[in-house]
């Protein structure tokens, strides 16, 4: 019965988790062309459905229509490789972000995250050291210098603020002293919010975030006025759309880490004061992770229209000359803080 | 215990395999793919062995890093031309098969007669709790403090002399 039990629980949940993440995705793409529309004055897509709601379905039957093309000069194997590489990795990080406190279901208690592991904050680190390789596979496989130079960008740009986003969570981790994400959402309770405990940490992170996931103003990988398209320039029908997909994937597994790392995760300050009794509670507390992801995700499209491109020397000075020490300094700052409150 | 066996040899299997096809195949790139798979299937045994950290540190630092940079060398370089290198030296050939003939009698004479010696460690609660991250970190900041600070000397060194290697004209 124990085992059958835990068995359904996790295939319900992983998919619910990937039911959520993809309807997210797909509506992250409505809601940016809707959200840029709306800062350039104009009106964005609103033919399919009510007020465009259903354009998501309509780009998909598209894309999916659409001819598959590989380039005659394209190493087939790994150029088919990539793109499934950029959306398994991007989906499975989302395994160990908490979205609620553990709830009591049917006489069960629930955690509502697929999987608790005490080395979880360095199981992402490893899976986004590994987004490189499907941008580089990617880039290297279709045979195109295009391609050739926005792969080689990218990985660049991944692996310079790879070290800083690194740093940035040494200082989480050791305000939780654990690397398990259920311990360091915990450690953030009331106001002790990372965010505020440890703001430079929280900016270092954020601008790396923005780097990971390639997104303006650090998307020189697919900068098209010198690029074309990067490195999904030879790409098309449902291929394209796996790397499209995988960037909007990443864009939310950064807001969800963002929450988690600093912005207490679901948890909401001194909630429990309140005394709403347990299920009121906990739907609040869940509630307000999606909030919190949802206003990053925001936040992600806000700039994105706001700030134009960096030029790539900006770049990397920005990456090595300011957030690295930066990010260093947030340590120092982390160390001074527990010696002084502990 | 029999999932355990079972998950053994397919990361056995895969390892085995991977590190095959990465010497035999003749584009260094696809080679370093395949190296990476291997990184993959180590890190796997290395979680059976309950050693997180060290299949964690094994895809951050080698497949996440190192080998990033090995693909990046290999996609800019121009690597046709390795080998036109083999076809012309037979001595060299020669001397590869008399190396692994040597390292496969050593393995083999371990496995056959050396048995003795691959006794594990009866200890199941100490070796659960060996691999985690705390364990590891304490005994590197007390027990092994002066070789640890010792490799990061090292690496210090070697940081700024590949900056001065890199730099061409150094004021």
């Amino acid at each position: 019965m124990d085992i059958w039990g835990i068995v359904i629980e996790s295939v319900v949940k992983i998919l619910f988790v990937l039911t959520i993440m993809l309807l997210t995705v797909s509506y992250l793409v409505l809601a940016e062309r809707k959200v840029s529309a709306w800062i350039q004055s104009r009106l964005g897509p609103n033919r399919v459905g009510w007020g465009g709601a259903l354009q998501p379905f309509a780009d998909v039957a598209k894309l999916l229509l659409k001819e598959d093309i590989v380039p005659k000069a394209a190493d087939k194997t790994l150029h088919t490789l990539a793109p499934f590489l950029a959306i398994f990795i991007a989906f499975s990080t989302y395994a160990v972000i908490p979205f609620g406190p553990p709830i009591t279901l049917f006489g069960r208690e629930i955690n509502l995250h697929l999987a608790d592991v005490n080395i979880g904050v360095l199981y992402v680190l490893a899976l986004t050291s590994l987004g490189v390789y499907a941008i580089t596979f990617a880039g290297w496989s279709s045979g195109s210098k295009y391609s050739l130079l926005g792969g080689i960008r990218s990985s660049a740009q991944m692996i310079s603020y790879e070290v800083s986003m690194g740093f940035s969570i040494g200082g989480v981790v050791m305000m939780a002293s654990s690397l398990s994400p259920v311990d360091i959402i915990e450690s953030q309770s009331g106001w002790m919010w990372n965010a505020i405990v440890q703001p430079i940490g929280f900016i270092t992170f954020l601008v790396s975030a923005f780097a990971e996931t390639n997104r303006l103003p650090f998307d020189l990988p697919e900068a098209e006025p010198e690029l074309v398209g990067g490195y999904h320039t030879e790409y098309s029908s449902m291929k394209f759309a796996s790397f499209f997909m995988a960037e909007y994937a990443n864009m939310i597994i950064a807001s969800g880490m963002i929450v988690m790392l600093y912005l207490g995760g679901w948890q909401v300050p001194y909630i429990e004061k309140l005394g709403l009794g347990s299920p009121f509670t906990q739907i609040i507390q869940t509630l307000s992770f999606f909030v919190k992801v949802g206003f990053l995700l925001f936040f992600f499209i806000w700039v994105r229209w706001s700030i134009p491109r960096f030029r790539y020397d900006q770049l990397m000075n920005l990456g090595w000359k300011v957030m690295f020490p930066l990010s260093l300094l947030n340590i120092v700052w982390v160390a001074v803080v527990i010696m002084l409150f502990n | 215990m029999n999932f355990e066996l079972l998950l053994f040899i397919v990361f056995a299997l895969v390892a085995a395999v991977s590190s095959l096809m990465m010497i035999t195949r003749k584009n260094a790139v696809i080679s370093a793919v395949f190296l990476v798979l291997n990184f993959f299937a180590l890190a796997g045994l290395y979680l059976l062995l309950n050693a997180q950290f060290i299949a964690v540190v094994q895809i951050i630092v080698y497949a996440g890093a190192i080998m990033v940079l090995f693909l990046f060398v290999l996609m800019l370089l121009n690597t046709g031309k390795e080998e036109a290198i083999l076809h012309g030296k037979k001595p060299i050939k020669y001397f590869a098969i008399f190396i692994a003939a040597v390292v496969f009698l050593q393995v083999a004479y371990l496995l056959v007669f050396g048995s003795g010696s691959f006794t594990s460690n009866p200890d199941i609660e100490a070796s659960l709790s060996s691999g985690t991250v705390e364990t590891i970190g304490r005994e590197i900041y007390t027990k092994y403090i002066i070789p640890f600070e010792a490799a990061g000397f090292l690496l210090l060194a070697a940081t700024i002399g590949a900056l001065i290697l890199a730099k061409k004209k150094f004021e």
